[in-house]
């Protein structure tokens, strides 16, 4: 066997960083009362992984190692200031008094990592914010791979994350789990940014590619993380919402580039893994009694994850979720999605009349999906003309390339 | 990932102050320096002496002229340069923040660009023609 080289370490630590930094940098939060310096110890202990595992290998356990080391680095930094500021010297008393880190069965230590995700989803923090900071903090993505993932400039995510992070500091945000009646309405702004980064990487709201499945992994890895430390109703939706929408993706995208429609997806090609687990986690939410919206969108892709054929599909029972869904959480796209189904359901004119009492009300009228809609039953309704005016009208307001080339290639097939 | 980080400082900055408060100004900078090479941070830099002692070579009317001191009459005038090993971006924003040197000018942080794959193409450029290498 061949020693480990210099890049196989570099590579190993960047996976440990990768896997295990929520959780160190939340302990180290825990440990040292601030947010700023223990980000400063997690760096330097990961520096000296670099500097030291080549030399002396890689410990048995990486993640007590490094909290153990960056824990030293705080000590060392305080005292070389100290070494200025003589009045900080008791600070650094105070600290080597902390109970040492275990150098094993570090398990048993309290998990941190639900108090980061709170803090860095905290409403006071804007919210492009809130989801950069979860993807740089929790999840270990630098602020380059951030920048890409949301197509802008590296500053741009760069200057979201110093204010936030500078706001944590100076409006002394909480580092705790929210509790009693406080804590649905925080949850609740925790999973719209899991749901944000999943719907992100799913349907790239614009670029080239129509999806960027490193995004909606991070989001399902956050959401699991969730799941295994705050098992409420609403998080094993979500969960169960984002695989079994994963659970397509290989099959939304042709050959050529081209989203697919659910109804011609090549069904074989899902992922049933997924949908085996999602439809688990569905049956698991809807047992509490407590579920809320998340698991009712679950519930309704399970549906059509459980059709083995788009002809098989219980539209009944989606028209009936989506009733629920609407009450529970009013909104037009909502209502958008259920005259979808109603048209599968009762047939297109059904469908139709949903459709324009929602733009009679002056709502979503430059939403492209709308559009594409309504062309789409015009069509189904021998309505040629109206249909192809909705469908340029869709054009129009898209901006992701292969959706154009959808609408494009639709609007050929009218003649 | 490497930054650089370019220090800009205002030259009569340091010739107003009293002798004291340049050793303090010094000494705390030379003790974060210190901090970041024992962290594996510090990948090397220089301080710059100043302005008035650097020459500026320009390509005009077809050959290369030399001039006195630096491109532009700005008041703050670059002072040092510092090659920083950080995570990423945020990482090297967090480690300058704190470099005392920020107290007396603005420092700019830039990640080093790989040209690795545009020297490759450059070599391949001069000798294509020529004999083959390798």
């Amino acid at each position: 066997m061949a020693e480990p080289t210099l890049v196989d370490i570099h590579t190993g630590v960047d996976a440990v960083f990768r896997a295990e930094a929520g959780r160190i940098l939340a302990t180290l939060i825990r440990l040292l009362g601030d947010f700023d310096p223990a980000e400063d110890a997690m760096h330097d202990a990961f520096s000296a992984a670099l500097q030291r595992w080549p030399a002396e290998g890689v410990p048995a356990n990486p993640r007590a190692w490094l909290v153990s080391t960056a824990r030293f680095k705080a000590i060392d930094a305080i005292r070389r200031r100290a070494r200025f500021e003589a009045a900080q010297a008791d600070i650094a008393d105070t600290l080597h008094g902390v109970e040492p880190v275990a150098a094993a069965g570090d398990d048993e230590l309290p998990d941190d990592r639900l108090k980061l995700i709170f803090t860095c989803c905290h409403p006071a923090l804007a919210p492009e914010a809130r989801a950069a900071l979860t993807l740089r903090e929790v999840c270990g993505l630098t602020t380059e791979e951030i920048a890409r993932a949301f197509l802008t400039t590296v500053p741009t995510i760069a200057q979201r994350i110093v204010r936030a992070k500078a706001k944590i500091r100076d409006e002394r945000l909480p580092y705790q789990v929210p509790a009693g009646p406080e804590l649905p309405e925080r949850l609740g702004a925790v999973l719209a940014v899991v749901y944000l980064l999943f719907n992100e990487g799913y349907s790239a709201s614009s670029g080239p590619s129509l999806t960027r499945a490193d995004l909606s992994a991070e989001a399902i890895r956050l959401g699991r993380v969730l799941l295994e430390l705050l098992p409420e109703p609403e998080v094993v939706g979500l969960v169960a919402l984002m695989l079994l929408h994963e659970s397509r993706r290989a099959a939304r995208i042709s050959a050529g580039g081209e989203l697919v429609l659910l109804e011609q997806q090549d069904r074989s090609a899902w992922n049933h893994t997924f949908i085996r687990e999602g439809i688990a986690l569905v049956e698991r939410a809807l047992a509490t009694r407590r579920f809320g919206p998340y698991t009712l969108q679950a519930a309704i892709a399970a549906v059509h994850a459980g059709a083995g054929t788009p002809e098989a599909t219980d539209w009944r029972q989606i028209c009936a979720l989506y009733a629920a869904l609407l009450a529970m959480s009013p909104s037009p796209v909502i209502e958008l999605n259920r005259a979808a189904a109603v048209a599968m359901h009762e047939g297109p004119a059904a469908g139709l009349a949903l459709i324009d009492a929602i733009v009679a009300r002056g709502e979503l009228r430059d939403y492209h999906l709308v559009h594409s809609a309504r062309a789409d039953l015009l069509r189904r309704l021998g309505r040629r003309e109206e249909a192809r005016a909705a469908y340029t009208q869709a054009n129009a307001l898209v901006k992701s390339a292969p959706e154009n080339a959808f609408i494009e290639k639709r609007l050929r097939e009218l003649g | 990932m490497k930054y650089i980080c370019l220090g800009y400082a205002d030259p009569t900055l340091f010739a107003s102050a009293s002798e004291a408060e340049m050793n303090s100004m010094m000494d705390s900078c030379f003790v974060y320096d210190d901090q970041l090479r024992a962290n594996g941070h510090f990948k090397g830099g220089e301080a710059l002496q100043p302005p008035n002692t650097a020459m500026t070579l320009r390509y005009t009317n077809g050959k290369v002229v030399a001039t006195d001191g630096p491109f532009a009459e700005t008041k703050e005038q670059l002072g040092g340069i510092m090659i920083l090993e950080a995570r990423d971006l945020n990482h090297a924003v967090e480690l300058i923040s704190k470099h005392p040197g920020t107290k007396f000018g603005p420092w700019e942080i830039r990640p080093a660009a790989d040209l690795g794959e545009m020297m490759q193409q450059s070599e391949a450029r001069r000798h294509k023609g020529g004999k083959p290498r390798g």
